[in-house]
């Protein structure tokens, strides 16, 4: 409806100071995002200017009924590519009245973390690479895949182009132009190995923000699929038998390792992650057993692994790092669902506080 | 149609100094808003010098046949959305032509509470929170659900985003966008727990203006849904079972209530609502019983209780408002079907008017 795209896009600037503010926050599933808006006076991009707000939490498993107020504390700000204008998405997390995070909320112990001294002068940075597969609404059967069978194996589809081997490349070009002009530092996008799979890559980010840029970007694709009428899955393994899952790699690299001499550092690095790696699986996403299978380029969940350029190792450091001396390296148990926050400061926490 | 959509979309601005003005009146059942056109020669920004005009109310239930004409006074202007340049939506009330206002006609009746000496000073500031539903044409079934049958139970839905759990944004968005560029004071917007379901909230408006601003934000809401061939339910419980209905909570506060001390005032205003119960039930919305049940966040209609942060009472006070010892307070009991003349007069008259 044309009329309805006229109003939609109406550019508010010309006619108010008012701005519009979309609060984001995560549900009591640890997955589900939720938003709602309101009218500010005027442009805030400061999180510590912007009002706090609150939800009802008895609504999304996250309070009682009788005591249902949760808190909603702005943390990020990012231009909203739906409104456009002046108008923002604000990423928040969640408290109770008295001031304590409530229990699902990861950020807050994630920000402790990266506050820490020892972990902020190592300024670590992160790359996380998304993956996420589309589905059919109604059905939940993949997009592109015909209803009651299944697509030719995989081979084609991985970064392929044409009709019969890319399904939704629109839903991903949109969200690959919404992030960045909403200030997300969207790294790249490709197609993946199972058709109606895709990636997106988020980074390099700094610490806590690592988390709420994948965060925002997570909301950003779903409200996207909305508007497509296509369901987004972070489920690691949609198809069971031979179709690959989808993970969240995580690009990892300290001040240290990126200097002369870093290699050792990523060494150590990677022992001590070795010593934790069932605690660190524990936290990497539900259901990551069915994806960790050892086969569709992973490392079986029980075993712990690292390689130069091996896509069947937990962890995979690059030809270039070697070559350099220094780098990073890719941690590549994570699933798809996977929270950004635990992972990206429980890796921080392993490699830079933690003594065996 | 392209060519329709240009004829639409004519600044008339360029070719002529002459306005439309669209005026809106509410109709013989209380709810079903009218409207009609008439040129003017150039913009006015005063209701008072607007034109009275006239309908024909033997075909909106307001009058006979025989002497069918019903007087429109132009009470509230705002900017039109739909034709834009400088076009206005002018609210109206409807008076016989002897200069009384016709049985249907609240708003007269709630301007002598808001004009009365002792509500005046006190101020009174509403927030309106207007529920509502969104039905599938011909089948006025919600939208998003199958047709003969229903969608998962409701938790994902509340604030929720997805192609699986929000339905109808499209509306509820260029709804929020429009209402900013008329000049109403809308605050936000938010997804529902029953799935089809929204909320936009209205305020903080000064005594008449709620009213007012309410009813022109549901005209440019259902002129809304017209164009995106949807049909606009204001039904309290519009379906049984396990899913949450739809009210118009009314947040409210006068000068007193806002200053310090001001929790002791509200506490005395809960009480004197508490005494009215039942004559505010009986204006509060046809059909309220289906939905204030005990369940889905109401309190039972025949009990009056209030509490701080419970959602399952008749009138909810913030914690906001218990910490700061000043504040207002939300009357839950309203439906969406409410007529906001009558309840935020009704809420200043006892509050603060009636002694008991």
């Amino acid at each position: 409806m044309s009329l309805l795209s006229d109003l939609i896009n109406l550019n508010l600037s010309d006619a108010t100071e008012k701005i519009i503010a979309e609060y984001i926050w995560i549900g009591g599933s640890g997955m589900d995002l939720r938003s709602k808006a309101r009218t500010l006076p005027k442009l805030v991009t400061d999180p510590t200017k912007l009002p706090k707000w609150n939800y009802d939490g008895s609504s999304t498993d996250q309070a009682p009924g009788d005591d249902s107020e949760v808190i909603l504390y702005p943390q990020a700000v990012f231009k909203d590519p739906f409104r456009r204008g002046n108008n923002i998405l604000v990423m928040c997390d969640a408290y109770t009245p008295a001031g304590d995070p409530i229990p699902t909320n990861k950020r807050f112990n994630a920000a402790k973390i990266f506050s820490h001294p020892d972990v902020v002068a190592e300024e670590p940075w992160y790359g996380i690479e998304q993956e996420y597969t589309l589905l059919q609404k109604d059905v939940h059967w993949p997009v592109g895949w015909p209803i009651g069978g299944f697509p030719g194996p995989q081979g084609p589809y991985y970064c392929g182009v044409g009709a019969d081997k890319s399904f939704g490349r629109d839903i991903v070009d949109s969200h690959y132009k919404a992030c960045l002009y909403a200030g997300i530092n969207i790294s790249g996008i490709n197609g993946e190995v199972m058709p109606g799979q895709w990636e997106f890559q988020v980074g390099p980010s700094v610490g806590i923000s690592a988390g709420d840029q994948l965060w925002v970007a997570r909301y950003i694709l779903e409200r996207i699929t909305e508007i497509a009428g296509v369901v987004l899955s972070f489920d690691p393994k949609p198809i069971p038998g031979d179709w690959n899952g989808a993970g969240a790699h995580t690009n990892y690299s300290t001040k240290s390792m990126r200097n002369d001499g870093g290699i050792h550092v990523i060494k150590k690095a990677i022992e001590k992650l070795g010593l934790r790696h069932k605690g660190h699986i524990a936290a990497y996403g539900e259901g990551n057993e069915r994806r960790l299978t050892g086969r569709h380029e992973t490392a079986d969940i029980n075993t712990f692994s690292w390689g130069v350029a091996n896509r069947g190792a937990s962890i995979r450091v690059g030809r270039d790092t070697e070559k350099a001396g220094k780098g990073y390296f890719e941690d590549r148990r994570p699933a798809s669902n996977m929270d950004p926050y635990v992972v990206t400061s429980m890796i921080a926490e392993t490699t830079i506080l933690w003594k065996p």
